[in-house]
């Protein structure tokens, strides 16, 4: 095939190629994600910052205190939970705009894998945390 | 199949002959602006940031494992390329931040001028650096000073 000369590979109608490719259907849903979740990590990494001032250095068994206590870990789930979530989202935009044709489906599901397990991996670490506080208390 | 999107860049002439219609021009065509630079930098802080909670959460991960692998985890925070790496993920969670906040001022539809925009990105980079400076000079001579007063505890008792 000659690529200089305009051809159509696909023959489908206008509205067929043009559906699914704009921000009908799903696409504000992502857009308000993305600047909801934005918002809500605002409070959230400024009380992680605070908490880090208090943390930072510190020993073993202060960390695992300080997780175990409710409000800590209801702070840090609800971080790493949104952390994650905004991450995801913004990767996958990121995805979107630099990955092609075949790479795109699998780079895009990927995203979400690593996003979801690290937020996983944070939010059961903070539940063994918990655990942990409440078999000494 | 080829990527549908290509097929959209090729139109109709008037006189029914398919052409390929114009593509918008590429990077090295436009001249250097530093909103160009804030812009991309909002994008690249998000990725480092995300590598940052990524190191978090091993961190958290760590705690609630064992005092042995706490050790190693504080092995990493407590030298000084650990964190010349957390300063990193500090900065660009400051910066990431910045722009974040002035996308939501753009979107509710303020501060959008052209005039408007040139103003406030010097403004996001001092802040950036400000704050940047502020945090990761007080977090480290907190930290500092607290795995200090512990190791002098360790040798008395």
């Amino acid at each position: 095939m000659n690529a200089s000369v305009p051809h159509i590979d696909v023959m489908r109608s206008q509205l067929g190629r043009a559906r699914g490719l704009g921000a009908g259907g799903s696409g504000t849903a992502h857009w308000w994600a993305e600047r909801v979740t934005a918002a809500s990590l605002l409070p959230l990494s400024t009380w992680f910052i605070v908490q880090m001032f208090r943390l930072g250095g510190a020993e073993h068994k202060d960390v695992v205190k300080w997780g175990g206590k409710p409000v800590n870990a209801t702070m840090l789930t609800a971080l790493i939970i949104t952390t994650f979530y905004h991450a995801q989202l913004g990767l996958q935009v990121i995805v979107d705009d630099y990955v092609h044709g075949k790479a795109h489906l699998p780079a895009r599901i990927l995203v979400r894998f690593i996003t979801s397990l690290l937020g996983l991996l944070g939010v059961l670490a903070v539940v063994k945390l918990v655990a942990a506080g409440s078999r000494r208390s | 199949m080829q990527d549908i999107r290509k097929a959209l860049y090729v139109g109709t002439r008037s006189d029914g002959r398919l052409i390929q219609r114009p593509m918008s021009p590429h990077l090295q065509i436009y001249r250097y602006r530093l909103s160009m630079v804030l812009s991309i930098s909002n994008r690249l802080t998000g990725v480092a940031a995300t590598g940052g909670a990524a190191l978090g959460v091993f961190w958290l991960a760590a705690a609630a494992k064992g005092p042995k692998a706490f050790a190693t985890a504080r092995k990493v925070t407590g030298n000084p390329a650990g964190q010349l790496l957390l300063v990193g993920w500090l900065a660009s969670v400051v910066y990431h931040t910045v722009g974040g906040i002035r996308h939501l001022i753009w979107d509710s539809g303020k501060r959008y001028e052209k005039e408007e925009l040139n103003k406030d990105g010097p403004v996001a980079v001092g802040v950036t650096a400000g704050v940047s400076t502020v945090l990761a000079a007080g977090l480290l001579g907190v930290a500092a000073k607290r795995a200090r007063a512990i190791a002098k505890a360790g040798k008395v008792s």
